[in-house]
């Protein structure tokens, strides 16, 4: 069953991957077996995936980091939240963020 | 904010960022010793394991993961850790964990005795990212040993093996073909098509390079292992359509004279780190001219600034200049700084072996006449095109 993503929760990145920056690329690479899904894979985020992902420090709940997002783009909330809660969620199924 | 996904997967293997970038430093090399476990007979570089000189001298931890850091921002995507043996060191485990957490790929190339059951879970539970090369010397303890010339490593070998098969760790194997081995090359196929990362068949090295730090001793017996071009020959054509076809790829792309240029490789454009922190420009070139010492300058100096003033020599020595610089095999033919270093110590002296072996491959495909010199030929280009559209039938028939 896929893990349900809470606006109440904190989630950080995982350990066990490493992001980075490569020829305009934001990529994140899993470091442990596993991590990132089943098979071998690397993942790149595209800039609005790499603002989210630079939020998710382990010391905000997602609430907090949409209504920070919020003001920075001066975009609706209900907006935000919908791709705050799209990219946590597939970033959580990949093991790439994890709870704290 | 937007509608597209925001995170795309890519397999590792198929990223286009990792083939068709072309990053500042694609890949490092490092010799991380220049110690093994083994007293392999053909060897180019092996010093005892047990060389207390040599380790005293070797890269620290620290060193290494310096130079690992700094490769990594110069947007280094893969490491490969050679030797020597690179698990005889004692801080391997450390320095491929710490290679692997700044996300490079990892290339192993080692003997596989070295493996334990602690270093397999580590290899599973983080995996390299490339398949682990595995040099085998020998299907039989006989044969194997006698390459090796160390009693046991045929044991150690299969355990480490074994070791990377149960865990599933990816891995493939490579021969050096040698005469306690040679008769064992269809045994040793037919095994190697077992192994489930095997999607060709394996490699060999046979035309051995000399000596990397030039020794002497070393060198006399080195000679005496090396096939003939006529043999050497005959092991690579035993697939001959697989042969025709590569050499007709190769043929268009690289083969033609080089003039005075002495680099006319890819030489200086990475490079391989020695165990002692010396940057060379390739894995086999040491000569002293081209080697750049990291202990007091950077990795970045020496790809900017070092390396590409070194591509600028020119060959002086005048046989050369007669025959290797007007030679169209060039690309084919191993002749380069390198081998004229380990050959004869110094950058440009023609070497005979490698010349010959070069003249041998290109009569195989009707490119040369028997008693013609490459150097000699003017219709070069009309050959190789001839060559290139021929049916390969009548090529190999």
């Amino acid at each position: 069953m896929e893990p349900k993503v809470s606006l109440g929760i904190i989630y950080k990145q995982s350990e066990d991957v490493v992001a980075r920056q490569v020829h305009g690329e934001f990529i994140i690479i899993p470091i442990t077996s596993g991590s990132g899904g089943p098979d071998e894979a690397i993942f790149s985020l595209n800039k609005f995936g790499r603002i989210i992902w630079d939020k998710l420090s382990g010391k905000r709940n997602l609430k907090d980091v949409v209504n920070d997002l919020s003001k920075e783009f001066e975009a609706p909330i209900e907006k935000i939240e919908k791709d705050v809660l799209g990219l946590t969620g597939e970033l959580l199924k990949r093991k790439i963020v994890t709870r704290v | 904010m937007q509608t597209e996904s925001y995170v795309v997967k890519q397999h590792i293997s198929k990223a286009p960022l990792w083939k068709a970038a072309k990053p500042f430093l694609g890949r490092l090399d490092m010799e991380l010793t220049e110690r093994c476990n083994s007293n392999c007979m053909h060897c180019y570089i092996n010093l005892p394991a047990d060389d207390i000189n040599a380790k005293t001298k070797e890269l620290s931890t620290d060193e290494i993961n310096n130079i690992l850091k700094e490769a990594v921002d110069l947007e280094c995507l893969s490491v490969r850790f050679t030797g020597g043996e690179p698990l005889l060191r004692e801080d391997f485990e450390e320095l491929y964990v710490f290679a692997r957490k700044q996300s490079l790929r990892v290339f192993l190339l080692t003997n596989a005795t070295l493996i334990t059951s602690h270093l397999a879970e580590l290899l599973s539970r983080i995996p390299p990212l490339e398949k682990i090369e595995v040099t085998v010397y020998g299907m039989k303890k006989s044969s194997y040993e006698a390459v090796t010339r160390v009693s046991g490593s045929f044991e150690a070998a299969w355990r480490g093996i074994n070791l990377l098969l149960d865990k599933k760790i990816p891995f493939v194997v490579k021969g050096a073909l040698l005469p306690p081995n040679k008769n064992e090359i269809e045994e040793f196929e037919a095994w190697a098509a077992t192994i489930p990362w095997m999607d060709k068949p394996p490699l060999y090295s046979m035309f051995f390079d000399l000596h990397c730090r030039r020794d002497r001793e070393k060198n006399e017996l080195i000679k005496k292992l090396r096939p003939t071009p006529t043999e050497g020959l005959k092991v690579l054509t035993r697939r001959k359509y697989e042969y025709i076809k590569g050499m007709k790829e190769f043929c268009s792309k690289f083969m033609h004279p080089s003039g005075d240029k002495l680099f006319s490789c890819g030489s200086g454009y990475g490079g391989c780190v020695d165990a002692y922190g010396y940057f060379q420009p390739c894995m086999l070139l040491r000569h002293p001219d081209c080697v750049y010492d990291l202990k007091k300058g950077s990795l970045k100096n020496a790809l900017e600034n070092f390396f590409p003033e070194m591509r600028k020599m020119k060959a002086k020595n005048p046989e050369y200049l007669a025959k290797c610089a007007k030679c169209f095999l060039k690309g084919l033919c191993e002749q380069c700084p390198a081998n004229s270093w380990m050959e004869h110590g110094t950058l440009d002296t023609p070497v005979e072996y490698l010349c010959d072996i070069a003249h041998a491959q290109a009569k195989f495909p009707g490119l040369l006449n028997d008693n013609e010199k490459a150097w000699e030929v003017n219709n070069w280009k009309e050959r190789i095109r001839r060559f290139v559209n021929s049916d390969m039938v009548s090529v190999v028939s």
